[in-house]
């Protein structure tokens, strides 16, 4: 080859390889290929007789959704899965998800993202690499993380936080967080320190999809009665008088491991582990065989041990399709959001109820009316942390109690930390009175329910 | 006893635990196709896949665009140009290695042209985003067949869905709230007996504290009806004076105060529902007059033939009732009361389905077939559902679409809300008769948008005009119709997926109860409702 027909022959690859790049989509900025978002176009570009007042239609929305729009996902799960598809198909590009926990076989017939050979990774982050592989463009940051590991600087980056959880307390969290964010200026709520929380829940056939806006809309906290408490087998039933297949299961978690510790000491139940359950089920059998119980079986063993929720790969699709849909709603403001809570059930045909959840006057998180506690000075404060995690309203879980004394900060009982538990326990069979509590005293309480504290005013009852 | 669970049974846990291994394996038997594979298509199937369908078949004419990339999950740049039931295959088999997949490059049209019993060998049918034409082509074809035909569509913010089965039988509707069937009102033989072995007067405190709260209020229903002439507590006030009964008999101490007795209290907060007469509800007594259960022949399903032997026993065994459902709800007692009483119901229940196990044995034999093709544990499972059976029976397409047989009231009605989801019905079948028209949808360029507007309104005007529907529709929904452009969102798209999917399994499982027989999602307000049409 003559060294003057190299430029030439240089220049000719090069052009043919911008043009292959031109009719592959490419793959440096995202690969956008003819038509890619055509299906959402026109919810961005045209004007309608629906739209949301602040709605205007311009070709500048999509590279809004494709370019400077922040989503969070909280949970890569049943939902986050799908959360994570319908945002990546609808526009998002800029999306972190969060989530703890690593894959198990039995996420495998509604996590879609993940297959057998994933099975003990982090779920984060094989559901970015799927989606990021998938979706040319999309850029999902995974964190394996829990959500209590971040603080607002984190959260505040982001425009809309979607929720696919499976625990009320991290919701709880999510929503204390929230509204740990929201500025007021004058007591005057600042728009634009509001981040929407969309929120999923799903349980077998039925589910549930709401919108939230803080400081504005009911929180989590204001419908807390929504989610009842579990109920719990009595102890007695579980000690001494069985009948259901599920009371000799409890009976071998609560009763008979602590006292055989057939693993060793110290060795606590792992519900994850077959030889576990596998002993944990052998147990159970002998202990319904004495009363005559019948219906213990592997599966029941593992369902109580584990708490296991059912769970398909429907029900998921739809509750996350909605809040995906009102992720996009919002983030172009194409529409209305949904006001604000649809519950969806599809065991006989299906049925969805939407309403207006109520704010709550006085709700303990996002009310900035302060919480009154009514107890005679004689009460003790086993009684007050009875009333924190038994009242339907305030259902905390181990709440810290602290007070100012005499100008310092005294904490009356924390349950978290074993050597604080033991020094503090005796203050509970105290009274209030006892422990130098003055009528209008200002408690502190924290819980994980909640990242901030929350601050109650003690009024004496005579 | 292996205690290893199967690799298939740690996947399919979950579900499992919803539909039992006798669903899954229904399931697992299960052959779907799917006519398109748009993203609602491959979002229906992907919910199928995941839970280990059998197999599926797609059947696709299209190539796969750019647009159609850019929704689907299931589809990647790389298949541009490609069939696009050959495409989406891949990617979905890839979901779930128990899954066999399979496609057909050919429309759903060709295929009616020149091998319409190709959709016989269907466990069901899911049609999606179909012109109106090929639907009810199709639909005929599979009426005819007796394959069940879902219909599904993504019409930009709006889902809809529509079930055509001629009859489809459900023994396990997993009923939300079930009533208890504990017999009070009537109690049986080993019942009445059972509940004299009880000495309330006589007992020591402990096991007084123990007693099934079932004993409890038995034993104070003998005393009222000694009182009251044999009547049930009626009213409100009956109810409350009874429960005063009730609490009366709560041991005291020795001061006199009431002690704290769990059981007295459940008997009291359960008079409400526990004396509720003991009767078959209107839903099974419908079955039981219908024609399948009075015409039994050779060719009458299982189901039929067992609805039948249990009227024979409800007739002639039961005094006028079901086989004794033989489960009681847990409550306050000691394990050996409660035990027992558990037992006595059990063993009734079985005594009963034994009696209805015979009826469906002489019911065979009367049509020359063997007992064994009803085997006894479906006959028990049958009795023990006896009080939720359910059936569900779709009109066809051809009657839906017919000026003769639509639905006028149920149009008309439910466009009282000029708002709700029936005006978006109407919308569909009006963009239907735009496409029929001008061979596309309204609005699908931007420049259409406008001029559209009024040829779609006269889509609209001409399909009231001749079904004779007395409704206005507002202009804003024709406006947004056009707006739409027939685009198909993600979101709703896999909205209808899941929604579909669960329909489907309804029907392979024959548990839960699917719809009848339109469904339509707005996903502007995140509303639904369904129609009979």
């Amino acid at each position: 080859m003559a060294d003057t027909d190299e430029p030439e022959k240089k220049r000719r690859r090069v052009v043919e390889l911008t043009e292959k790049m031109v009719v592959d989509g490419g793959s440096r900025d995202g690969g956008e290929w003819d038509g890619r978002w055509n299906h959402i176009n026109t919810f961005l570009e045209r004007p309608g007789p629906f739209t949301h007042p602040d709605f205007e239609p311009s070709t500048e929305s999509l590279q809004f959704l494709l370019d400077t729009c922040k989503i969070l996902v909280i949970g890569a799960g049943g939902l986050g899965c799908e959360l994570l598809k319908d945002l990546a198909l609808s526009g998002f590009r800029h999306i972190h998800v969060v989530d703890m926990d690593t894959i198990d076989v039995s996420n495998l017939n509604r996590q879609f993202l993940f297959r057998l050979k994933d099975v003990g990774r982090p779920k984060a982050d094989i559901a970015a690499d799927f989606i990021n592989g998938r979706i040319p463009g999309c850029n999902v940051v995974p964190h394996f993380k829990k959500i209590q590991d971040f603080d607002e600087s984190f959260y505040r980056q982001f425009h809309i936080i979607v929720c696919g959880l499976d625990s009320i307390i991290a919701r709880r969290w999510m929503n204390g967080m929230l509204l740990s964010l929201l500025v007021y200026e004058d007591g005057v709520l600042d728009p634009s320190s509001i981040i929407p929380l969309i929120d999923g829940g799903t349980e077998g056939f039925k589910g549930n999809a709401r919108v939230i806006f803080p400081g504005m809309t009911a929180c989590i906290d204001c419908t807390l009665e929504l989610y009842p408490p579990q109920i719990n087998f009595p102890m007695c039933t579980i000690a001494s008088m069985p009948r259901l297949p599920e009371h000799c299961v409890e009976y071998v978690r609560m009763l008979l491991w602590p006292k055989e510790k057939p693993f060793g000491d110290g060795v606590g139940l792992d519900a994850d582990d077959p030889e576990h359950i596998q002993w944990v089920y052998q147990k159970s059998q002998e202990r319904a065989a004495e009363f005559s119980i019948t219906g213990v079986t592997y599966r029941l063993t593992q369902g109580v041990v584990k708490r296991i929720i059912p769970a398909v790969a429907s029900t998921n699709a739809v509750i996350a399709a909605a809040c995906a849909t009102e992720v996009f709603k919002i983030a172009s403001s194409a529409y209305i959001p949904l006001n604000n809570y649809m519950v969806f059930n599809d065991v006989d045909g299906l049925y969805t109820y939407t309403f207006e959840a109520e704010r709550k006057e006085n709700c303990s998180s996002c009310s900035q009316v302060p919480q009154d506690l009514h107890f005679s000075p004689s009460a003790k404060l086993q009684e007050v942390l009875d009333y924190l995690t038994e009242n339907a309203s305030l259902q905390m879980k181990s709440p810290a109690i602290t007070a100012t004394l005499e100008g310092k900060n005294k904490t009356l009982y924390l349950q978290t930390v074993t050597s604080i538990e033991q020094r503090t326990r005796p203050n509970l069979s105290k009274s209030l009175k006892e422990l130098g509590l003055l009528d209008g005293q200002e408690l502190a309480v924290a819980d994980v329910t909640t990242p901030q504290t929350l601050l109650f005013k003690l009024s004496f009852t005579s | 006893m292996a205690a290893t669970k199967s690799a298939k049974e740690q996947k399919y846990d979950r579900q499992l635990r919803l539909w039992g291994d006798h669903g899954q394996e229904e399931l697992e038997n299960a052959h779907v196709c799917l006519i398109n594979s748009t993203a609602s298509g491959t979002e229906i199937l992907k919910n199928l896949v995941l839970p280990g369908i059998g197999a599926f078949t797609i059947v696709d004419g299209h190539k796969v665009s750019g647009e159609d990339v850019g929704n689907n999950f299931f589809l990647n740049n790389n298949s541009i140009g490609r069939n696009r039931a050959q495409a989406a295959t891949e990617l979905l088999q890839e979901l779930n290695t128990d899954v066999s997949g399979n496609f057909v490059e050919e429309s759903p049209d060709k295929l009616l042209d020149n091998d319409p019993e190709f959709f016989h060998r269907f466990t069901l049918v899911i049609g999606v985003q179909l012109p109106e034409s090929t639907c009810l082509r199709l639909g005929s074809v599979l009426w005819n067949a007796n394959v069940p035909f879902l219909v599904c569509r993504t019409y930009g913010l709006v889902g809809y869905m529509r079930l055509v089965v001629k009859e489809h039988t459900v023994i396990e509707s997993h009923p939300d709230n079930a009533l208890e069937d504990l017999r009070l009102d009537q109690p049986f033989a080993e019942l009445k007996s059972h509940i004299q072995s009880y000495d309330l007067e006589g007992m020591g405190k402990k096991d007084h504290g123990h007693t099934p709260w079932i004993i409890i209020v038995a034993k104070y229903l003998e005393k009222w009806f000694s009182e009251h002439n044999f009547q049930l507590p009626k009213n409100y006030k009956e109810k409350e004076a009874f429960k005063q009964l009730i609490r009366q008999g709560i041991l005291k101490n020795e001061k006199g105060t009431p002690e704290v007795e769990e059981n007295f209290e459940e008997a009291i907060k359960n008079v409400n529902t526990a004396l509720n007469p003991t009767k078959i509800s209107s839903g099974v007594d419908d079955l039981f007059n219908g024609e399948q259960c009075n015409d039994i022949t050779s060719q009458t399903p299982a189901f039929w033939v067992m609805t039948r032997a249990v009227r024979e026993f409800v007739q002639n065994d039961g005094g006028g009732n079901l086989p004794v459902r033989g489960s009681i709800p847990d409550m306050i007692a000691d394990s050996e009361k409660f035990i027992n009483l558990q037992n006595v119901y059990r063993e009734k229940a079985m005594q009963d389905a034994s009696v209805v196990s015979k009826h469906v044995e002489s019911l065979l034999q009367s049509v020359g077939k063997p007992s064994e093709s009803i085997s006894e544990q479906d006959i028990k499972l049958f009795c023990k559902n006896a009080a939720f059976l359910r059936v569900v029976r779709c009109r066809s397409l051809a009657e839906e679409y017919s000026v003769e047989t639509v639905n006028k009231d149920a149009i008309t009605c439910s466009m009282d809300g000029a708002d709700g989801e029936m005006v978006l019905y109407l919308m569909l079948r009006s963009v239907d008769r735009f496409y029929q028209q001008h061979s596309r949808y309204p609005g699908v360029y931007n420049y259409q948008v406008e001029e559209d507007i009024s040829k779609l309104k006269l889509c609209v005007n001409s399909l009231l005009q001749e079904y004779g529907l007395n409704v206005s529709v507002k202009d804003d929904y024709i406006h947004e119709f056009c707006r739409y452009g027939a685009a198909e969102p993600h979101t709703v798209a896999s909205f209808l997926g899941g929604s579909a999917a669960q329909e489907a399994i309804k029907l392979i499982t024959r548990q839960f109860v699917p719809f009848n027989n339109t469904f339509v999602y707005n996903a502007m307000s995140q509303t639904t409702a369904t129609f009979q049409l």
